[in-house]
């Protein structure tokens, strides 16, 4: 029905899809599994005419077609549910499909499409009711409402980008329900996801990409969970483990509890649940997980950005729940976030003014009159030196390279002697070099006495420099291990959810 | 994961100096093209119409002091925009915080006429910047807590800061001769005039705060502060900068300074509070900060040449009967020029 002959996909630098192929059949659901910045978004977004390809073949029906844009691809019967709905909420839900249809006449009849969206509705155990205006619908109900809004344009080939997502659990089964009547009916089904469980209860044959490639192609009756884990994460290459002291442990207060601590996120955010986390002086405590499943929440959380809607949370020693975050800061939390361009840099100011900025009253002279340039950039050597790497002092942000705002950003937070660092993807954008001197500079900080909470999808990394290891599934912590004590496979299981065994606290 | 989106944020650099001149250039002959057009069509002839304004403002003497009259309250009630706008906060507000810094003011000139100058003026002027103040407090505390945007909350506060001041006048404060407006404050409520003209000091506060604002932008924590948070307001939360605060205090800032333009306009141009006293100068405030572009230098420029349009366009009444309307029609069709923003460069990379 849909096939895709040896996809190339290049962003700058990166190879996101480096020469794919595979086939939809009719009354099948082909999963792509892969870690998130595998290039499943970018092939089936290729696809879907939202980015061009650099090469490679597509054919559907098994003619060459050439698909440039979103409408070409609709035109084709091939429609695609984004993981952030495109429904207009103003708009009643018949009122989204009519505006969808191929051929929409001047003066729309909305009865008779309320009429097709009900009839339609019954086949596939769709039921929404057609009136109801789209911004009063559970995001469950408006994924309902797109995927009408799709099968009333007669589109045969579905695409789903992670669509359980922002499901509930029992929402999830009636989902599944729903996909296996739309195969019946000899629809295609492409799936995106990187829960295993769903993909062994769905999938007819699976495709696992990694870094670009396809890694391997099974059908269900072959599919194990080892297996396709194996396929998910084997590194192609292995770094020589480095030689690192122990943790030494240190007398004092936990630097950070958190009892029993949720948020409430909104819409696709994701909320934690009760999370319970205690991390002391002079460790590095590993979070593992696929992105999105709450550990950017968890930071942010400890940092005050996002409130804690129950539980509490003590940073040093004293009750920090509802402490505002220049306080937070102040006590010696630093925070480096997953995008360093919209979490921690000011894009129009110069790197020297970024590197002041959270430390603005330590630099002010005269009671804020002025600001002591000299000591920031005295600062700002002392960091080079002891980084081993350097970012010119005078350009703006928004000019430097991913890699060396991810530089700026590190020299940034471990300026101040921390002692809490909340590390995301730190060595996201890096080069090897330089990586590995972020990562040493973290152990420095271990050693100082600073607790280092670093979270991570590189699971090499992970086991190299924690000294424990958590692992996230939807806000939660599903296992605490040493590193020791565990494996590649066992964390990947519990990252993609297959066991969902969560650990009693 | 989105790498061409912020590849494209990366590599992007400030806009350099060529087509910001080309953009307002364009802008700015759009929008006395159109104009004159709207002369022409009125049977005047545009190009004469130009030169009677220049040759009336710039001229002579008088007309030059005229033109600054026009211009002290717009420096303030510009600068009242431009620190919010620092922030990342849009103010529109400045005409309601001008007129609830006039009524204040006035309420001391009235109340303590018999004070002397040096020390009825510092109250008056306190008491100005207290009132536009407070005004903007309501919407700097809405959009603090994430209840009401700052841009609507501070337009639609205007008309009801009016509507007090007409309710002040007609009701309490009305002289016995007039019913819409106060009677003429004492002398020890005027500003001093300078160099025999009708500039009063309310030039001297507004070049004043100008130079003191561009020096905390420049130069102090706050400024810097300020600028991340108007530069990335996400990224400067997650740095610990207090949003919420600055978010007030910003607004409260602005409120002060165009509650001060009131001030200066009831005790410098007028010597009492009338209704409909301030004809919009707070909202041609905004005009000239947006056409500035928020810096200190550009506003006194901007003010200056809008100034210009502005007194000549009262001669224009008188020797060529034009109605001082037009001149609105010309002021209005520039701030939409230059909200519209045509980027020219982007135009052309767009494809």
């Amino acid at each position: 029905m849909l096939s895709v002959r040896a996809f190339s996909k290049r962003f700058g630098g990166v190879l996101a899809n480096d020469s794919i192929s595979l086939d939809v059949l009719p009354g099948e659901v082909h999963a792509l599994l892969g870690e998130n910045g595998a290039g499943k978004s970018t092939l089936v977004k290729c696809i879907y005419g939202f980015y061009r390809r650099d090469a490679g073949e597509l054919m559907v029906d098994g003619h060459p077609q050439e698909i440039s844009s979103p409408h070409d691809a609709r035109a084709m019967g091939i429609g695609m549910v984004f993981q952030n709905l495109t429904l207009i909420p103003a708009l009643s839900v018949a009122e989204n499909v009519a505006l969808f249809l191929p051929d929409l006449p001047r003066i729309p009849d909305l009865k008779s499409i309320a009429e097709a969206l009900r009839s339609l509705g019954e086949r596939y155990s769709l039921k929404v009711d057609p009136w109801a205006l789209v911004r009063d619908l559970s995001i469950g109900q408006q994924q309902k409402a797109e995927l009408l809004k799709l099968l009333m344009a007669r589109s045969c080939i579905l695409i789903f980008d992670e669509p359980t997502r922002v499901l509930a659990p029992h929402e999830v089964q009636g989902f599944f329900h729903v996909v296996r009547r739309l195969v019946e009916d000899d629809l295609a089904v492409i799936l995106i996801t990187h829960k295993l469980d769903e993909v062994l209860a769905i999938a007819d044959r699976i495709t696992v990409l990694r870094q670009g490639r396809v890694a391997g192609q099974v059908t269900r009756t072959e599919a194990t969970e080892a297996g396709l884990i194996r396929l998910m994460f084997d590194k192609d290459v292995t770094r020589s483990p480095i030689a690192r002291p122990e943790a030494q442990a240190a007398g004092g207060p936990p630097v950070l509890e958190l009892i029993k601590a949720s948020s409430r996120g909104d819409g696709a955010e994701v909320s934690l649940h009760q999370v319970d986390l205690v991390l002391n002086a002079g460790e590095i405590v590993g979070v593992a997980g696929v992105s999105g499943n709450g550990q950017k929440e968890l930071g942010e959380l400890i940092l005050g950005s996002i409130a804690c809607a129950e539980g509490t949370k003590r940073l040093f020693g004293a009750p920090s729940t509802n402490q505002p975050i220049w306080d937070i800061r102040r006590s010696g939390v630093s925070y480096i976030p997953e995008n360093p361009l919209a979490m921690a840099a000011i894009p129009y100011m110069t790197v020297l003014e970024n590197m002041a900025v959270t430390h603005t009253s330590s630099y002010a002279r005269r009671g804020g009159l002025s600001m002591d340039w000299q000591a920031v950039e005295a600062d700002a050597d002392r960091a080079w030196r002891r980084l081993g790497f350097s970012v010119s002092s005078y350009l703006p942000a928004r000019s430097l390279s991913g890699g060396n705002l991810q530089r700026m950003v590190i020299a940034r937070e471990l300026l101040h002697d921390p002692r809490l660092i909340i590390a995301s993807y730190l060595t996201r954008g890096l080069d090897v070099q330089s990586a590995q001197a972020a990562r040493s500079a973290l152990l420095q900080a271990r050693d100082r006495g600073a607790s280092v909470l670093l979270i991570s999808e590189d699971l090499e990394e992970l086991f190299e420099y924690s000294d424990r290891l958590l692992v996230m599934f939807e806000g939660r912590f599903v296992g605490e291990f040493m590193p020791a004590d565990t494996d590649i496979y066992e964390i990947g299981r519990l990252m993609t959810g297959s066991e969902a065994t969560y650990v009693a606290s | 994961m989105s790498p061409p989106e912020q590849r494209g944020a990366m590599t992007s650099v400030r806009p350099s100096v060529a087509p910001v001149l080309l953009r307002y250039g364009a802008t700015a002959l759009v929008a006395f093209a159109l104009f004159g057009l709207i002369l022409a069509i009125s049977g005047k002839d545009p190009i004469a119409s130009y030169r009677d304004i220049l040759a009336s403002t710039l001229g002579s003497t008088y007309g030059l002091s005229e033109v600054i009259v026009t211009m002290t309250p717009l420096l303030l009630t510009a600068l009242a925009v431009a620190i919010p706008s620092r922030v990342g906060l849009i103010n529109v507000g400045g005409e309601g915080q001008l007129i609830m810094g006039a009524c204040l003011s006035t309420w001391a000139a009235l109340t303590f006429a018999g004070l002397p100058a040096w020390l009825l003026l510092p109250i008056m002027a306190l008491l100005g910047m207290i009132g536009g103040a407070a005004w903007a407090w309501i919407p700097g505390q809405l959009r603090a807590r994430g209840l009401v945007n700052e841009t609507i909350s501070t337009l639609l506060l205007n008309p009801v800061a009016a509507l007090i001041a007409s309710f002040l006048i007609f009701g309490y404060w009305h002289s016995p001769m007039d019913t819409n407006k106060t009677a003429v404050f004492s002398e020890s409520a005027r500003l001093p005039r300078l160099l025999d003209t009708r500039i009063d000091l309310g030039l001297i506060m507004g070049l004043a705060l100008l130079a003191l604002f561009w020096y905390i932008m420049r130069s102090t924590r706050w400024g810097l502060e300020m600028r991340a948070l108007g530069g990335n307001p996400v990224a400067a939360r997650l740095n610990g900068l207090p949003a919420r605060r600055y978010t007030i205090v910003a607004l409260c800032l602005g409120g002060a300074v165009a509650g001060l333009a009131g001030m200066a306009m009831v005790s410098g141009y007028y010597g009492a509070l009338l209704a409909n006293f301030s004809r919009g100068v707070g909202f041609l405030g905004f005009l000239v900060c947006w056409l500035a572009g928020g810096s200190a230098l550009g506003i006194v420029v901007t003010s200056f040449v809008v100034s210009i349009i502005l007194a000549g366009g009262n001669l224009l009444q008188l020797t060529r009967d034009v109605p001082y309307s037009t001149i609105n029609i010309l002021l209005a069709i520039t701030l939409f020029a230059v909200l519209a923003r045509p980027d020219f460069t982007r135009l052309r990379s767009a494809r």
